[in-house]
């Protein structure tokens, strides 16, 4: 494929996005046109993708370079050349995500019908989904942060898409400001990298740490503030609070930025840049616990949410913790892996909750139920999804977790713990949403109906891919495409990974997490609210989050900001420095003597000689004004006069 | 007698000064664009003039006089149509009143 296609790649969209909104105005009255446009332009996209893809193959060192041009330089050293790579993680990243961004299109068609924001809905979509690859391809870690500014913007922008409700204008504004503050991270992390090596290029740089050029704290650190970033992104604890609150925009850019795509930009960052990670101890295991940890950590609350996306939410947190094991464990391959089952699986989930939505009219799973019947096609496909969720064999989601935990026992038997114990969450949380909103009676409001075609392609196609696109490593081709971190390498085969008792426990627990919310929420031979009450105290800490929103509104920024940081420095400013320091040394000694004299010329020196040239300029402005007088005959006469002055001089002198 | 360059110059003097008085002193915009043209008028009788006496095998100063022409039924049209849009607004054609570009 010629050079100059890998381009459009991500040019076509942003094309789009612009084009839509330069229709905006004339073409109000046709909406699905913008729509089109969108659908055409990353359809192309995804076309472009897959021959890159295929390109790719037939190389066999696995990685395409494509000189760029210079954007920016300053003097020799500082330049920034922006081009692109096309290597195996960069080609599954572009096919995830043109692949969910067209289905989410082609679904938004039917979703926001009749919306009036229908052409701003069109123009962010494919400003994000440029970005997205953007951030993918480029081959610079400066080019890499304004891309993932821009879907950092572009995440705030749709998260508060309608934005007249309080509660979506302020889960945008703490989306945004909660990804600053890891966003920050990677900015230091670029810094300081450009400070060590002169160099912004990541191949370059990637090579620097792998060689051993840059070392020690400064690569341990380096690594720990690009994963700072990632935290942020992809909504690890600490830094997951925003994603819950992000649901407040429309479902399919859920499915879409917060499912798929942007949250697992993190990912992808820590995989593009791993030899830095690899070359540090400390920042692999830093990376492992944070992710084991957040892996069930954010399961916990899915057990106990009734909205159904958030339960949704607290999913993807949970697997992007997942992938941050795998990375932690050091198998960059599983964790793309993952990421790639995950971003078909969990957007199918999410624009299955849009579909129930749009059906209902609420997110509420108590206000559910039997949409079986009524709803087949989106039960289908949510089914599949929730049991590949769940990592049913043959499903997608089975040979990526299952990988993920074979590395987790290599390397730590706590966070392998940690992760079987969230496979049993996972399975239960997935089949309560199952068992809640499409089993039992209807006790919503109105007559549920199935959604429209155009929404129900999409579930269909990516139902597909939620179900096989897992065979693709069955016997570790995917990992040896994306070349480095071959792992333990248990599962072999579509039948042999039965020999392994791993195997068998991943599904003993995830058959157990089904059975038990079975037991709970459609046979009843548990009573979910007896259960509630007996878990009292535990309930109360998932349902309210951990009380983080409340430990970060209340304790860091009221308590400790509020009232310790900054009353402590007022109070340092008035009592100390004020009334000590300030009147004691600088009041007596310095101003009251040497600085009279200093302050006698200033006031009738200098600010005379300033004010008596303002004064004066005042004073003939206001006697040359009377010359304005706005009759253009007396301007005339002066212009006459002036020539006549002009000629006399020059005969007189002449 | 016989007409030489000086008569032209005169007669061309006395009508730029007509016309400049008109322009500076009357009233009506029309009047001054009348003015204008013949300033205009003035200048073309002493470009003609200059040609014919000074350098009476060259058509420079024919060619001169004939853009100031083409130039000056440019600017008439212009400057009725300017006082023709003055007027609807203003309801007034006297340049004394029209004074909003004071200060």
């Amino acid at each position: 494929m010629p050079e100059q296609l890998y381009w459009l790649i991500f040019l076509l969209p942003l094309a789009a996005s612009i084009l839509i909104f330069l229709m905006a105005a004339p073409f109000k009255a046709r909406p699905r046109l913008f729509g089109y446009i969108g659908i055409l332009a990353v359809a192309a996209s995804a076309a472009l993708s897959l021959w890159a893809l295929s390109d790719l193959l037939s190389t066999g060192s696995r990685e395409i370079l494509i000189p760029g041009f210079e954007w920016l330089a300053i003097g020799d050293s500082f330049r920034i050349t922006f081009g692109l790579i096309m290597d195996s993680l960069t080609a599954v990243m572009v096919i995830v995500i043109s692949l969910v961004s067209l289905m989410v299109q082609i679904y938004s068609q039917g979703y926001m019908h009749g919306d009036p924001g229908y052409y701003r809905y069109y123009g962010l979509i494919s400003l994000f989904t440029a970005s997205m690859l953007g951030l993918v391809l480029t081959d610079n870690l400066f080019m890499a942060f304004a891309f993932w500014e821009l879907v950092g913007l572009c995440s705030y922008l749709l998260i508060g898409f309608w934005f007249e409700r309080p509660a979506a204008a302020s889960a945008a504004k703490k989306a945004f400001i909660v990804t600053r503050i890891g966003d920050i991270g990677f900015l230091a992390a670029i810094l300081l990298l450009f400070a060590e090596t002169g160099s912004l290029n990541i191949t370059e740089v990637n090579h620097l740490a792998a060689t051993g050029i840059i070392a020690g704290g400064t690569l341990t650190a380096a690594a720990l503030l690009i994963f700072t970033g990632a935290v942020g992104k992809s909504a690890q604890f600490p830094l997951h609070i925003w994603l819950p609150d992000a649901m407040e925009g429309p479902t399919p850019v859920s499915a879409l930025i917060h499912a798929a795509t942007m949250v697992a930009a993190g990912v992808f960052l820590v995989a593009r840049t791993f030899p830095i990670f690899e070359a540090s101890e400390s920042a692999l295991l830093v990376v492992a616990i944070i992710g084991g940890f957040t892996a069930l950590f954010a399961a916990t609350m899915g057990l106990v949410m009734t909205d159904i996306k958030r339960v949704l939410a607290y999913s993807t947190i949970s697997q992007l913790g997942y992938m941050m094991l795998a990375l932690g464990t050091g198998s960059v391959a599983i964790a793309i892996f993952h990421l790639f089952n995950h971003a078909f699986i969990k957007s199918l989930l999410f624009l299955g909750a849009g579909s129930v939505n749009h059906a209902t009219g609420t997110f509420d799973m108590n206000h559910m139920g039997g949409l079986r019947r009524v709803m087949p096609w989106t039960f289908i496909t949510f089914l599949v999804a929730s049991l590949s969720m769940a990592g049913i064999w043959p499903l997608s989601g089975f040979w990526s977790k299952d990988e993920i935990l074979a590395g987790a026992l290599d390397s730590n038997a706590i966070l392998f713990w940690l992760a079987m114990i969230t496979v049993f969450m996972t399975a239960f949380y997935m089949f309560r949403i199952i068992f809640v909103t499409f089993g039992g009676k209807y006790r919503g409001l109105g007559h549920p109906h199935e959604s429209p075609r155009v929404m129900l392609w999409p579930l269909l196609f990516l139902g597909v891919l939620a179900a096989f696109s897992g065979l693709v490593n069955v016997t570790g081709g995917f990992g040896h495409f994306l070349g480095h971190g071959e792992t333990t390498g248990f599962l072999e085969g579509f039948f042999s990974v039965f020999g392994h008792p791993l195997t068998w426990l991943s599904l003993a627990f995830a058959t157990g997490g089904i059975l038990l919310a079975y037991a709970m929420y459609s046979a009843r031979w548990l009573d979910p609210a007896f259960i509630r009450q007996l878990f009292r105290p535990l309930h109360f800490i998932f349902s309210r989050k951990y009380l983080m929103d409340e430990l970060f509104e209340k304790a860091i920024a009221q308590v400790l900001l509020l009232k310790g940081a900054f009353a402590g420095l007022q109070f340092f400013d008035s009592r100390i420095w004020d009334n000590g320091l300030n009147s004691v040394i600088v009041e007596n000694a310095i101003v009251r003597r040497l600085f009279a004299g200093f302050r006698y010329f200033d006031e009738k020196g200098v600010d005379k000689a300033v004010d008596g040239v303002a004064g004066g300029t005042r004073w003939s402005g206001r006697i040359l004004s009377k010359a304005q007088t706005g009759q253009l005959q007396v301007y005339a006469l002066f212009i006459a006069g002036g020539i006549l002055a002009i000629l006399l001089f020059v005969y007189l002198a002449g | 007698m016989t007409l030489s360059l000086e008569h032209y110059l005169v007669l061309s003097a006395v009508l730029f000064a007509i016309g400049l008085y008109g322009a500076l002193a009357k009233k009506s915009a029309i009047v001054i664009l009348m003015c204008i043209e013949i300033m205009l008028n003035a200048a073309a009788i002493a470009m003609v003039a200059f040609s014919r006496f000074v350098v009476p095998t060259l058509l420079t100063g024919h060619i001169f006089t004939i853009f100031i022409i083409v130039v000056a039924a440019a600017e008439a049209t212009v400057g009725l149509a300017i006082i023709m849009s003055v007027y609807r607004s203003r309801e007034t054609i006297d340049v004394t009143k029209i004074d909003l570009m004071k200060w």
